[in-house]
């Protein structure tokens, strides 16, 4: 009679455990889609900003030429090549916005320079905060989904295993003053 | 937005993390949000109406050494009380790691808590048995924040995970002062700044170089402004050197801004320990060109030696050559001067004020993780 009272309690703390981690996986997946949306919510912002950068008539036509089709390739590209896009545009951008001073030279001869290119400083930092920020939303998920009852007892159901966002999000040198 | 803010220290005493705090909050609150700091301190303590004091910390051993902390089950039930009052959105807590205020509001809230880490203090040391609870803490924060590379890569070894790097900030319109003549020398004037009594601060290294800037500019003057006892140290300035050395003592605000404008060169001759070096970003602010020694977090403020010159730590000599070398090289100390106002602009709060506005827009799309095993009761 006791042993079967043990094992029903057992099953019962088992049971609960095991909805506690199903329920908490759950919100974990949530928070992870979350982030992402934040990821690129940023990443479209950024390319937003590079992309008024270009067009605003005030950089060399070079300069704006291969930004502008970055920045539009970035947003129109389909979705497996986002990211390789999204770090295509930082290298472009790395490479044209490089030089602190001769940014600080562009700065003081073009009126009107300031603004776009403080607003494109401040879409990249916060595009890299955001992907740091989804990663270890990620990693966290990821972790839980290791353990072994979660396998076992495929307690994620078929969501899919979450992934870190890897692409280049290399704040340019240039930004930094 | 309604946010809080968690400081370790005690707000009435002068640092590095307060000031920080201070300022980023009154640019919070002049962009509408509204802001609440929970501090140390007691009732008559001196502080802004938007502060909320948690009472007097008090001396206990721990982790080896004595320090002084707030705790009780009246800290705990303050932070609750201020935790429910404030109805935060967000709750911010610097230095989540330092046993006090912070390690509360971590345990009690249940909205998203972001984490700002100051220090760059190798934490293998500490915190033997309360690792876990300290641990677990640390892992409620939604996002970790790092002041500078070298707190980042403390924090990444210590606890693994990717925290965002947003540098301290200063505004920069307020180090934009003029000259004090009667602080200037045409021979050249320089300045330190920091604890007297703290050789980590550098000042035995920048008096041992004295005399041989002094051989070589015989009229330079050396203005010394920071706490501490100095009757020792100046007795120890050799005689023919020691009226070209002027102590300040601790200064205020605006006259450590007056001092930095009145400076031909800054010296920071610090010897370790700093871990981001907000001082030359305020003497770059206030257009003193930087003479500092080769630390990591120095050399990246100055950009690799672009906004300010480096000397190898320690060394008088090397660091009495290039003082009198760039004394006497106008352009250089120009070059630097024109670089380091335009780099500052990085490190003012209208920019990072809006890097941290975003961090907490991240985490509070994201939500907290509802997953505490304690609820805070609502009312």
């Amino acid at each position: 009679m006791m042993w079967i009272l043990i094992v029903v309690g057992a099953l019962l703390l088992l049971g609960v455990y095991l909805s506690w981690t199903a329920g908490r996986l759950d919100r974990l997946h949530a928070r992870v889609d979350a982030s992402r949306a934040v990821l690129d919510a940023e990443l479209l912002r950024r390319s937003a900003s590079a992309l008024e950068l270009a067009t605003a008539g005030l950089l060399d036509p070079a300069t704006s030429v291969v930004v502008a089709d970055a920045a539009s390739r970035a947003r129109t590209v389909n979705e497996e090549s986002r990211y390789q896009a999204e770090s295509d545009l930082t290298a472009v951008l790395c490479t044209g916005l490089d030089d602190p001073q001769d940014l600080a030279a562009l700065r003081e001869e073009i009126p009107g320079l300031g603004q776009p290119l403080d607003e494109l400083g401040m879409a990249c930092r916060r595009a890299a905060h955001a992907r740091r920020f989804h990663n270890e939303m990620v990693r966290g998920a990821q972790r839980l989904r290791r353990k072994l009852l979660v396998r076992w007892l495929r307690l994620a159901g078929h969501a899919p295993w979450p992934e870190t966002v890897e692409l280049d999000d290399t704040v340019p040198r240039g930004f930094n003053g | 937005m309604k946010i809080g803010i968690v400081c370790p220290y005690a707000w009435g005493v002068p640092g590095g993390v307060q000031f920080h705090i201070r300022d980023f909050s009154e640019e919070l609150m002049a962009r509408g949000h509204s802001v609440s700091v929970l501090a140390p301190g007691g009732e008559d303590d001196h502080a802004p109406p938007y502060v909320v004091k948690a009472g007097r910390p008090v001396s206990v051993p721990y982790n080896g050494s004595v320090a002084r902390i707030l705790f009780g089950p009246r800290a705990a039930a303050r932070v609750r009380r201020w935790l429910t009052d404030g109805d935060f959105d967000v709750v911010h807590i610097h230095e989540p790691e330092t046993m006090s205020l912070g390690l509360l509001a971590t345990w009690w809230a249940d909205m998203p808590v972001v984490g700002t880490f100051h220090q760059a203090t190798d934490r293998s040391r500490a915190m033997s048995a309360a690792r876990g609870i300290l641990q677990s803490s640390v892992e409620k924060l939604s996002a970790r924040i790092a002041v500078s590379e070298e707190a980042r890569r403390t924090l990444v070894q210590h606890l693994g995970g990717d925290p965002v790097l947003i540098p301290n900030g200063l505004y920069v319109d307020r180090f934009n002062v003029p000259a004090r003549p009667e602080w200037r020398s045409d021979g050249g004037t320089l300045s330190f700044l920091g604890r007297v009594d703290e050789p980590r601060k550098g000042l035995p290294v920048l008096l041992a170089a004295w005399p041989g800037i002094r051989a070589k500019m015989p009229d330079a003057r050396l203005l010394v402004a920071g706490p501490g006892d100095t009757s020792e140290i100046r007795q120890a300035i050799p005689a023919e050197h020691r009226d070209s050395v002027t102590f300040l003592g601790a200064v205020s605000d605006e006259d450590k801004a007056a001092m930095l404008a009145s400076s031909d060169i800054y010296v920071a001759p610090h010897t370790g320990g700093e871990s981001f070096g907000i001082v030359l970003v305020e003497a770059m602010a206030a257009g003193a060109p930087v003479l500092a020694s080769d630390l990591v977090a120095f050399r990246a403020v100055l950009d690799d030696g672009r906004l300010g010159a480096l000397v190898p730590i320690g060394d008088a000599d090397a660091l009495a050559d290039e003082a009198c070398a760039l004394l006497a090289d106008p352009d250089r100390r120009r070059q630097y001067r024109d670089a380091a106002s335009v780099a500052v602009r990085r490190y003012d709060w209208s920019e990072l004020a809006g890097e941290v506005l975003a961090v907490y827009e991240m985490v509070m799309a994201v939500g907290s993780p509802a997953n505490r095993v304690f609820r805070m009761p609502r009312r």
